[in-house]
């Protein structure tokens, strides 16, 4: 029998989320979570509104340091290196490790502007090399065809699911080793949605993908390991298949049933 | 409108006590809206309604009247140099023969003056306001800020009589003992000391531009890997900037129309200033000046109205422009 208790799934991890507790103020949002995160996979976080998803996430990067009063203990690895400890610098951690938000957060720039944006805070000058990126990125996130011709119009006159891959594009201008998203598609119609699955398809080849959801479909037709999300713990942890064809825990089989509550 | 009629009942129940707060939810609601809400009120409260509506409109019409009657009187007398004592309005604007005695109105001087000062003031007390705006809502510690604000923000009311003495006292003997002036009186004194008059005004409009900016933007900043400095420079600067535009408009409004410190130590000398340490004057303090000695009805008062006029028309263009830059943001 294959023991898929959290963090004892064996996998070349890439991120590691070692007894990680999260606190805002006084209140605990995380408690004691520990999870590895594999290579070129996508992991899939899931659970209830408020179970500390997102609060786990931005850990993952160091997003927590923006928001005062949160505090985080514990340790997480990326390639074995504790990016929580003193002498790791939270601005390399965030080019290694992107984060796609929820909502799209378009900066009131143009189209190009916003994708060339990271490659140029980079030290990238040069405009034939920017160029390049930003038609990369845009046609990596399934973007280009629809605004090749608008480039330079403002970001904020595309609609939401432009936006949203637009982030996604931005993102991936840096080339980070990680990417880390939120809900991505919470905002989106099918058809979008649809284009933002088949393009996180596209990215586990080169990239490790975290990726919070609301939808069981969506984890069990992206993702190739599943963490279950309950009142700031990690229930349970397993492939995908496994979490969703036979969850040892309770919990985890309410939730994925849809008999929570 | 959704909340004013519960606001209206709560102030009925309680009666007069709660007078400021009728007050306060008619203030935005005088008209028929208000009067068809509480029409289907018990009918005393109706009868009270429309005495309160009705002694608000009173105020505001009152009001518009006075100001309206102000402009006008302004825009008369301020056009007699032209229709009656026939003096060329290009000569009052371009000209710097200024000898009202004998009938010469050229004010450039004091147009230039005016320009100088203020021009000096933004380009020296606007960088600075907002960067101090910036180092608030994005480097200060929150206690900091805290502190800081209210403190900045009660400059605006220290009375312009004391920024002109102390730039009498302090400013005027350090820049006769330091520069080139003899002394010390000129147009970077009064420029100085305008550009620490309007700092308040510029840094705490500024710091609200920032800090009305979504934590979205910055969070997407840095993740993508940026310094605060590069997210300060790349997307909050240029996010903000309809704000920051609203921040020095308002400080050169503020800068413009100063007039009892910029005299108290801009040398009053009616000549183009030669040098930045040079004495000269501006349309503001050239009024204060002259406006007591000039018989009613003469030339110089006419030229002194038409100052003012231009004073004022400078100062709705002023509006007009802040109104167009809040027009660009969402
Ligand atoms: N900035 C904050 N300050 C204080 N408490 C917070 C903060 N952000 C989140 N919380 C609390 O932490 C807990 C976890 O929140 P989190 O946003 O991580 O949940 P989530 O799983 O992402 O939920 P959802 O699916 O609704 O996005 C919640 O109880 C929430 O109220
Ligand atoms: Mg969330």
């Amino acid at each position: 029998m294959i023991d898929v208790s959290p963090g004892s799934v064996d996998i070349r991890e890439k991120l590691n989320a070692i007894h990680l507790n999260v606190f805002y103020g006084s209140f605990q949002a995380i408690k004691d979570a520990s999870l590895k995160m594999a290579a070129k996979t996508v992991t899939a976080l899931i659970g209830p509104s408020g179970c500390g998803k997102s609060t786990f996430l931005r850990a993952l990067n160091r997003m927590h340091d923006l928001t005062p009063g949160a505090r985080v203990e514990g340790e997480v690895t990326l390639d074995g290196q504790d990016i929580y400890a003193p002498d790791a610098d939270p601005v390399v951690i965030r080019h290694r490790i992107g984060m796609v938000f929820q909502r799209p957060n378009p900066f009131p720039k143009t189209i190009y502007e916003n994708v060339a944006y990271g490659p140029k805070i980079h030290g990238e000058r040069d405009k034939a090399t920017l160029d390049a990126t930003v038609e990369r990125s845009l046609r990596q996130a399934a973007l280009w065809d629809e605004v090749k011709d608008r480039l330079n119009r403002s970001a904020l006159d595309l609609s939401g699911g432009q936006q949203q891959r637009m982030c996604i594009a931005r993102v991936l201008a840096v080339e980070p080793e990680v990417i880390l998203m939120d809900e991505p598609a919470s905002a989106l119609d099918p058809i979008a949605t649809s284009k933002i699955e088949d393009l996180i398809g596209e990215l586990k080849k080169e990239f490790s993908v975290v990726i919070v959801t609301h939808s069981m479909q969506q984890a069990a037709r992206i993702s190739e390991y599943t963490a279950f999300f309950h009142l700031g713990e990690i229930i349970e942890f397993g492939t995908t298949t496994n979490i969703f064809t036979r969850p040892r825990e309770k919990k985890t089989e309410d939730y994925i049933t849809g008999r929570f509550g | 409108m959704s909340d004013v009629p519960k606001t209206d009942n709560r102030s009925h129940r309680q009666g007069i006590g709660e007078a400021t707060q009728v007050v306060a939810s008619l203030w935005f609601s005088v008209g028929k809206e208000t009067l068809s809400v509480i029409s289907l009120q018990a009918a005393k409260s109706h009868r009270n309604e429309r005495i309160a509506v009705n002694v608000l409109r009173g105020a505001a019409v009152f009001v518009i009247f006075a100001i309206a009657v102000l402009i006008v009187y302004l825009a008369f007398e301020g056009t007699k140099t032209f229709s009656v004592d026939k003096f060329p309005v290009w000569k009052f604007l371009f000209s710097s023969d200024y000898d009202p005695g004998n009938n010469l109105g050229g004010s450039a001087v004091f147009i230039t003056g005016t320009l100088l000062v203020t021009g000096f003031a933004i380009v020296v007390g606007g960088p600075f306001g907002i960067a101090v705006g910036v180092f608030l809502s994005e480097v200060a510690p929150a206690r900091m800020a805290q502190i800081l604000k209210p403190a900045i923000e009660l400059l605006v009311g220290i009375p312009s009589v004391v920024y002109g003495w102390l730039g009498l006292t302090l400013l005027v003997p350090f820049l006769r003992t330091h520069t080139s002036s003899p002394s010390g009186f000129g147009l970077a004194a009064a420029g100085i000391v305008l550009s620490i008059m309007i700092l308040p005004t510029v840094i705490s409009l500024s710091e609200d531009a920032f800090r009305s900016l979504p934590v979205s933007l910055r969070e997407g900043s840095m993740a993508l890997g940026s310094t605060r400095w590069q997210m300060i420079t790349g997307v909050l600067l240029p996010s903000a900037s309809s704000g920051l535009t609203v921040a020095l408009i308002l400080g050169i409004a503020r800068a413009i129309g100063e007039a009892l410190a910029v005299q108290m130590v801009i040398g009053n000398s009616s000549q183009f200033p030669r040098g930045i340490f040079a004495p000269t004057a501006s349309l503001t303090t050239e009024i204060v000046i002259d406006m007591g000695g000039a018989p009613q009805g003469s030339f110089q008062e006419h030229v002194l109205f038409s100052m003012a006029l231009l004073l004022l028309l400078i100062a709705m263009a002023l509006i007009l422009l802040v109104r167009f830059a809040l027009r660009g943001r969402g």
